[in-house]
């Protein structure tokens, strides 16, 4: 799911030779692959992620589609395989997101997974996810992505309650949701479902209406994301117009506050400030990868790489994609080599967000000495500082993560 | 045209008419000087355009001395050349002294109006104030060649005003010259000679004063009495200050020495001073050798009626403030300044000005030509408070408002002239009346407009005054207003307080009255401009001890970003990044961080020079 506007950068040479340095961790790190699927059949008024509607693309004979994206992807694969060389271990987990990854054909899906298995070879028990949505997937189809080696599947319901799903400009079935649950589940994959809070005129009740509706799935993981309004899409134009309210932060805490409390009550334990797994092993590995700091390719238009401290991203436009790998060249439009301090800084920044939490050892001895006011606060478990030597947020502290990263960096 | 000109120092008094022209800024008083120089042959036609149409460019790169203070210019009728000193007049409400000094150079002067808008409550002030110095009135309708132009109008308003025949006003165009010569004419036929006597001791006012680069300071005189010579030892009367003359002459239109100054001669003296506080308006010069005993008075000290707080927004640049403010003082003697900090904007000065134009021309210039940017606080008036054991303090930031037994406040107030259509008569009073104002008198200047005069608050015209009425006469109104004294009234402090910490920044005199609708406007703005923190913070208005408005900013709950996958890695990194920089913008009140720019919103007062400028 890469963010709509590329970040400013320095330009990637068009072999996507990577520094000697960052080649080094290669053998030694994790390795996880993103696909990224850039196509919806409509766009969601909130949506700024990098995707695209048929039409948008110029409908059948144009340069990219549901038809040719996988042989694009393949060519991207055999990119990501010459410059990590023979030592890049096998792949520990792939998540295929987008986009609506399921308006591919499942053979399409399996040819991709397979394309990785020929290339890097899969890890024993690697996680597979890919997302779906619940209106786009048939038993069929998803009896065949678990055959082709898909083990997991990241359900779109975002809501339970049909006017929140109406302002968000979903158009499944609410109905469609707990059929796709249970034949994912016949299917011997794991489920997760993803929910979305604080849409306007979303009523506290209708959230809980949505949790119960989500807890009562039994799914084996829950991801709950508080709306954002993104610049430049339709929400954000009918937010300034004044058509709907924007969100507010308070209510999005009582909702987090909510949804924690609920799934707490379910079984369901957090792991990351908007992630609840039902145990530890069916947290999503691929997405610890990202907060650990492991290597990742990403494969796809608009996607994100991270390499030993370099990270780069795609060309958002498809067609411009397919152009780039079709001519040989690295589809990269840019990247970034992190210093020691920005490394330092997303660590404080992504491992403070995950119940593991970050070991306090990792920290600046200032930043160590600011953490007992952030007990004091309440806005840090004390126990797991104190036990555990390890950062672990409070559910308030969760929620005020980023005044939490502010003055353990400024310290 | 005259062949050829008098020579300074040897021109008897009879030959010689000094004036000005009184006008409102867009009527075009400058095209008309420009002709005039043109028809008098103290510039070609050739050289005109170049020259002195474009002249505010070349004040800009040359410095200030070539803007025409003072032009002499000759002039030829029946045969006898005559001597016309044209005498410049600054143009606005808070140079009123100055105007008075340019008026008493003068015999006479040209009352300019647009023949297609009518005469402006600043040029009336102006008018009166040149009625009031004797000086004979020539009426002048310009712009008559504007098809809008209402000569027939405009003339009997003026005719009215000054008590003479509308026949009696000249009508002109500045643009195409039609009745320039004859204006000339009158100029020479209607103003008396000035009279003084050449055997006394020099006594020669100063209208102006202006600061070089390269020459220092270059004052502007007319003598009365005696004369003045090269070389020679001068005096100062206010100050007792002597220096020598090292250059004296006339402007026409570049300045030319001459071997001196006689009675009833207008000129420039150039002494090597560097600040314009050692030649002040108003002051008389007199001889060393042979001093005169007696100066020629009006004299007086620029007072500062307008008070704010000017803060560098980046701190760095407070000696860069500094500095400019040394440089900018050298040629505005009404500038005053001292250094002052304020616990919310940190190091900066307290400077004093003689009203909102100024102050908004000293801001615009340390802005524009010393590369500042700066922070200004809402503009405060001066107070005198008594104390109930009868200790008096001068009161000119509300921070030194004294706490503890007030027996009495005083604040200045003006007489304020509004000219605007008949219609709107209604509207300012009620306008006025809001405003504290005391209705003096009422005038039809003719059917359809009506002067008003009021006895206002200075501070009340410092707040709003003049948008308001600009807003409620849509624009028609205008305003001209000058000192009056001072006046006992209801007045309170208001202070702002943030989680019980005096913010000393938004503090604010204002009246009883007004006092409650004060308190809740800052509050409120303050609770949409403060960001939440981690613990409510409480925004109260207070008069002493006595709470008057509440606003809560309630806890922040919330700020985390609900998503953090791999692309938004490093859009959330860039994002903190940023706001580490931010935060060095912070000033802390207390515990509570405010943002910079909190501050600055918050005093902006929709910029005290929108009032101004009229």
């Amino acid at each position: 799911m890469p963010p709509s506007a590329l970040p400013d950068g320095d330009p990637a040479p068009e072999s996507g030779e990577l520094p000697s340095g960052a080649l080094a961790t290669v053998p030694t790190t994790d390795l996880a692959v993103y696909v990224h699927v850039p196509f919806c059949t409509v766009r969601c008024g909130y949506c700024d992620f990098n995707t695209y509607t048929l039409t948008e693309l110029g409908g059948p004979g144009a340069a990219i589609g549901v038809d040719s994206y996988a042989e694009a992807a393949l060519r991207e694969l055999d990119l990501a395989r010459t410059v990590l060389g023979d030592e890049a271990p096998s792949v520990a987990t792939v998540f295929v997101g987008g986009g609506t990854p399921t308006m591919l054909r499942s053979a399409d899906l399996v040819t991709v997974l397979g394309g990785i298995r020929d290339r890097f070879g899969l890890a024993p028990g690697a996680e597979v996810t890919t997302e779906a949505n619940p209106d786009s997937v048939t038993p069929q189809s998803l009896a065949e992505l678990a055959q082709g080696g898909y083990t997991r599947v990241s359900i779109g319901m975002q809501s339970a309650v049909p006017h929140v799903l109406r302002t968000l400009e979903r158009t499944h079935d609410p109905a469609n949701v707990a059929k796709a649950v249970a034949a994912t589940r016949d299917a011997g994959m794991q489920v997760s479902i993803d929910l979305i809070y604080g849409t306007p005129g979303e009523s506290l009740d209708d959230w809980r209406r949505s949790l119960e509706a989500a807890i009562a799935l039994e799914p084996d993981h829950v991801s709950a994301y508080a709306l954002v309004v993104e610049e430049g899409t339709k929400l954000a134009a009918q937010v300034r117009r004044g058509v709907v309210p924007a969100p507010e932060d308070d209510d999005e805490a009582d909702k987090y506050e909510l949804a924690d409390a609920m799934l707490s009550e379910a079984g369901f334990g957090w792991y990351e400030v908007s992630n609840w797994a039902r145990s530890p092993r069916n947290r999503c590995r691929h997405n610890v990868a990202y907060w650990a700091g492991t290597n990742w390719w990403g494969i796809g238009p608009g996607a994100h790489s991270h390499v030993g401290g370099v990270r780069w991203w795609n060309v958002k436009h498809p067609s411009a994609y397919a152009a780039r790998l079709a001519s040989g060249a690295s589809p990269a439009h840019a990247r970034e080599t992190l210093t020691d301090e920005q490394r330092y800084d997303e660590r404080v920044l992504l491992g403070s967000r995950l119940v593991d939490g970050l070991p306090l050892g990792d920290l600046r001895g200032s930043a160590r000495a600011a953490v007992a006011g952030l007990i004091a606060e309440g806005l840090v478990e004390g126990a797991a500082a104190v036990g555990g030597g390890r950062l672990v947020l409070t559910r308030r502290g969760r929620l005020l993560a980023d005044t939490v990263v502010h003055r353990l960096l400024a310290a | 045209m005259a062949r050829t000109a008098l020579a300074p120092h040897a021109t008897p008094p009879e030959l010689i008419r000094n004036f000005c022209i009184i006008a409102h800024i867009d009527h075009g008083k400058s095209t008309l000087a420009d002709r005039m120089l043109q028809l008098t042959g103290v510039v070609d036609a050739r050289a005109m355009r170049a020259q002195y149409l474009d002249r505010m460019d070349i004040e800009r790169e040359r410095g200030i001395t070539i803007k025409s203070q003072a032009v002499r210019m000759p002039w030829e009728v029946d045969g006898t050349t005559y001597a016309l000193n044209m005498i410049d007049t600054p143009g606005h409400v808070d140079f009123t002294y100055e105007v008075s000094r340019s008026l008493a150079a003068c015999e006479g002067a040209v009352l300019l109006v647009d023949a297609a808008q009518g005469i402006e409550a600043q040029t009336l002030a102006n008018l009166y104030l040149a009625m009031e110095n004797d000086l004979t009135i020539i009426p002048v309708l310009n712009k008559i060649d504007l098809p809008a132009a209402q000569p027939e109008k405009y003339a009997e308003e003026l005719a009215k005003l000054i008590g003479v025949e509308p026949e009696d006003c000249l009508r002109v165009s500045g643009k195409t010259g039609a009745g320039v010569e004859p204006l000339l004419d009158t100029i020479v036929a209607k103003l008396p000679a000035p009279v003084g006597n050449p055997d006394a001791p020099a006594r020669a006012m100063i209208f102006d004063s202006v600061y070089d680069t390269y020459r220092g300071v270059v004052t502007y005189v007319r003598v009365v009495d005696g004369n003045l010579n090269p070389r020679e030892r001068i005096v100062m009367m206010s100050t007792k200050a002597t220096h020598e003359l090292l250059e004296i002459g006339v402007i026409s239109p570049e300045p030319v020495p001459s071997k001196g100054l006689g009675v009833g001669e207008v000129g420039y003296l150039i002494t090597g001073v560097k600040d314009v506080r050692q030649s002040r308006v108003g002051d008389t010069v007199t001889n060393a050798s042979k001093p005169a005993t007696k100066d020629l008075g009006g004299y007086r000290d620029p007072k500062p009626m307008v008070f704010s707080g000017l803060y560098p927004i980046d701190g760095s640049d407070y000696p860069d403030l500094r500095e400019a403010l040394d440089k900018l003082k050298l040629n505005d003697a009404a500038l005053v300044y001292e250094p002052e900090t304020s616990a919310a904007l940190g190091f900066g000065f307290r400077c004093g000005f003689l009203g909102l134009l100024h102050l908004e021309i000293v801001r615009e210039r340390l802005e524009r030509e010393f590369g500042l940017d700066l922070i200004s606080t809402q503009p405060n008036v001066v107070y005198d408070v008594t104390m109930d054991d009868g200790k008096q303090v001068h009161v000119t930031n509300p921070s030194e408002y004294p706490d503890g037994k007030i027996r009495e406040v005083s604040e200045p107030v003006v007489r304020a002239t509004i000219l605007a259509p008949t219609e709107f008569v209604g509207a300012i009073m009620e306008l006025c009346q809001q405003k504290r104002g005391n209705l003096r008198g009422m005038d039809y200047l003719s059917e359809d407009r009506v002067e008003m005069r009021y006895t206002l608050p200075l501070a009340e015209i410092v707040f709003d005054f003049f948008d308001q009425l600009k807003s409620r006469t849509r624009g028609y109104a205008s305003l001209d207003y000058e000192p009056d004294g001072e006046q006992v009234a209801d007045l309170v402090k208001v202070e702002i307080l943030l989680q019980g910490e005096t913010v000393d920044a938004f503090s604010a005199i204002v009246h009883k009255d007004k006092a409650y609708a004060y308190g809740v406007m800052m509050a409120s703005k303050l609770k949409d401009l403060i960001p939440r923190q981690q613990f409510e913070v409480p925004i109260q208005a207070a008069i002493g001890s006595r709470i008057i408005a509440r606003e809560n900013i309630r806890a922040i709950r919330k700020d985390v970003l609900a998503k953090c996958y791999g692309g938004d890695i490093s859009r959330k990194r860039k994002l903190l990044e940023k706001q580490k920089e931010g935060k060095k913008r912070m000033k802390m009140v207390g515990r509570v961080e405010v943002p910079q720019e909190a501050f600055i919103a918050a005093l902006s007062s929709d910029s005290a020079g929108d009032k101004a400028k009229k």
